[in-house]
């Protein structure tokens, strides 16, 4: 035994040092609890759902018959007005989002930097049900005398607007659904876009403009290139917000199970269906069908956020 | 430190003991009459100190909920079948009687001037007729210029007793809706839009010209909404008020109506509003504790007695005093604790 050994068996231990196994432990559990929660949801949405999915099997995906009476369901309404919300609500606030970000980052004046930026979480903190209840009360009326009426009565008879515009002039419809979800998913992407136009070494950014390059050649050529991969991260993040509300969306949609056919046209996602109807579903089979959609939804958001990962993840590799 | 924290600890147990030992009863169900229920209880609480929790969580939460014995009654709007109520080993009782009413948009059309039966409610529901002035809806209202609008369907999106109501009576009235779509709480929807809950309904009526849609009376009556008269089935056209729901009501023949299974959808009488119905409380039959049993007939009882003018104000529609008799007898009959005798005892 060396002289060293000894020195360290012989000094007494750090009073604490004992409860530093439990510390690890507890932070485990808290850990594995976590995971096992997780797990649970999916394993019991599949339970739930089974008896629907194996009922109807391709057909809970393809049909768009959702009957409570009979007893058969079909989700292709929601699943497709579930894509169909979030992927329109995705379009219309990455360019406002990006242009909140680019602002901030490279042109804002110190002093407001600040308050934009406390605007922007602000728009964050809003309650869903506030949005929804502004969307019914006062987006819809105002959206379908300012726009739909005009767009409608524009419309040539047999013309492509026409078809893209057809349905009731009432604000119920996808498109002001979508324009609500965007418009709540916003802080969301502008905050992380801002975060990571902010990782972008200054010495990059300041040898572009060195070069004599204009803000939106350093933005185009330096900083969306360095940020490229995260940015598509981000914007998953922000789809999988869109995926997954629900109240805002159920005030404003319409509520129907058919498939939209225009953009003025209502329709339903996952989860507006979900909070209609989960109440008073009454039979096992109409539960079931019901948790099958939940199921379906932890599917489609598991998969963005795990291509949104993947990318975010990359990132850092390089 | 320790010993004080333990001595509240003792503290509020002992108030949760002495909480629970003051029959607290606990109810789920029905948004319909929940705001009457709220009333009830609160007047209640104030004469007797007992507390009655209702959570208004829809009617098909309330059976659920019953079924599961995680309170001590359920409330629906939609009366549960004899045979499904005897397989759960359950009773029901209706409690107050309400109205749905049609409610339309149509610029210089005043409420109450276009006349409707159910049969063309259900064409219209079913999208089968599309413009307001139809032949057919002008059919019934000679002299009234009904504007030449796409007509809007509105229904309600999620599931509830009020479209169980209206489904199940444009089944009664329209063949091709009863084969094609049926009478439920919720149902596929042939056509139409649908708002969340009476009041998503009434927005999107206000909101949309040349829309019809259907609430419950109440939202009707405080939005000043544009009604429609209903048929009836003596074939007179009534006004949506508390005294054709009464008519209607006292129509109903509950003795003939065994579990107190009985919609009062159509109900003959000149004055009777065709979209009548009751709400009810469901109880199991076997009470695993009598005082239980006893405190939730006391304060339905109590309700009976007392709360006719309270429901009033709220717009509902009490029970005639026969069915009230008819339910304290089926209470005694059937409600049973734990040694097999009524919990019910008649004050």
């Amino acid at each position: 035994m060396s002289v060293t050994d000894l020195a360290i068996t012989d000094r007494p231990r750090p009073k604490g040092a004992a409860f530093d196994p439990v510390f690890k432990w507890v932070c485990a559990a808290a850990a594995t609890t976590l995971l096992a929660a997780l797990t649970g949801i999916v394993v019991l949405l599949a339970i739930g759902g089974w008896p629907a999915l194996s009922k109807f099997g391709l057909s809970f995906f393809t049909s768009t018959d959702w009957n409570p009476v009979t007893d058969v369901f079909g989700g292709e309404g929601p699943i497709v007005g579930t894509l169909v919300t979030s992927f329109m609500a995705l379009l219309f606030s990455l360019p406002i989002a990006f242009g909140v970000a680019v602002f901030l980052v490279e042109f804002c004046p110190r002093i407001l930097r600040r308050p934009i930026g406390v605007a922007v979480e602000l728009l964050a903190g809003v309650p869903s049900i506030v949005y929804g209840m502004w969307g019914l009360f006062v987006f819809a009326p105002f959206f379908a005398t300012y726009v739909e009426v005009p767009a409608m009565s524009a419309a040539q008879p047999g013309s492509l607007l026409e078809m893209l515009t057809q349905g009731v002039p009432n604000g119920a419809n996808i498109l002001t659904a979508s324009i609500v979800l965007a418009i709540m998913i916003l802080p969301y992407m502008a905050a992380v876009l801002r975060e990571l136009f902010l990782t972008v070494p200054v010495q990059l950014r300041e040898s572009g403009y060195g070069m004599g390059s204009t803000t939106l050649e350093v933005v185009t050529s330096i900083t969306l290139p360095y940020v490229r991969r995260s940015a598509v991260g981000a914007v998953m993040l922000g789809l999988g917000r869109a995926l997954g509300e629900t109240m805002a969306v159920t005030f404003i949609i319409g509520n129907s199970h058919t498939l939209p056919k225009s953009f003025f046209d209502s329709g339903s996602t996952i989860a507006s269906t979900i909070a209609n109807e989960f109440n008073e579903a009454t039979t096992p089979m109409y539960t079931s069908a019901l948790i099958a959609l939940g199921f379906v939804l932890f599917l489609i958001s598991f998969v963005v956020l795990a291509i949104a990962r993947a990318l975010l993840g990359s990132e850092k590799a390089v | 430190m320790l010993k004080r924290l333990t001595a509240v600890a003792c503290a509020a147990l002992a108030l949760g003991a002495a909480g629970a030992a003051k029959a607290d009863i606990s109810g789920a169900g029905a948004t319909f009459p929940a705001p009457v229920y709220a009333k009830w209880a609160e007047t209640y609480k104030a004469q007797t100190h007992s507390q009655l929790n209702y959570q208004a969580i829809g009617s098909g939460g309330g059976i659920k909920q019953i079924e599961a014995k995680t309170v001590d009654f359920g409330a629906s709007d939609k009366p549960l079948k004899p045979d499904v109520l005897a397989a759960n080993g359950l009773m029901q009782f209706p409690t107050v009687v309400g109205g749905v009413v049609p409610i339309m948009n149509l610029p210089g059309i005043k409420p109450g001037q276009i006349h409707m039966t159910g049969a063309v409610l259900g064409s219209i529901y079913l999208g089968e007729i599309k413009k307001w002035n139809d032949p057919q809806i002008a059919a019934l209202n000679r002299g009234v210029p009904l504007p030449n609008l796409p007509i809007t369907v509105v229904h309600r999106s999620d599931g509830s007793g009020t479209s169980f109501l209206f489904t199940t009576y444009l089944s009664m009235k329209n063949p091709t809706w009863s084969s094609k779509v049926g009478g439920n709480d919720s149902v596929q929807w042939p056509t139409g839009l649908g708002g969340k809950g009476n009041d998503g309904v009434a927005a999107f009526v206000k909101q949309t010209l040349g829309s019809i849609g259907y609430v419950e009376y109440a939202y009707a009556k405080q939005n000043h909404m544009t009604y429609a008269l209903m048929q009836n089935k003596q074939g007179a056209f009534v006004s949506p008020d508390a005294n054709n729901f009464a008519a209607a009501a006292g129509h109903g023949d509950w003795s003939k109506a065994p579990g107190f299974y009985l919609l009062l959808l159509d109900q003959p009488g000149a004055a009777s509003w065709p979209i009548t119905g009751a709400t009810f409380i469901l109880m199991h039959t076997q009470q695993a504790n009598a005082d239980t049993g006893a405190s939730v007939l006391k304060f339905f009882d109590w309700a009976y007695k007392n709360g006719d003018a309270a429901a009033a104000s709220l717009d509902y529609v009490t029970l005639p005093a026969p069915v009230k008799a008819m339910v304290r007898k089926a209470w005694v009959a059937q409600v049973k604790g734990p040694n097999g005798q009524p919990v019910y005892v008649s004050h």
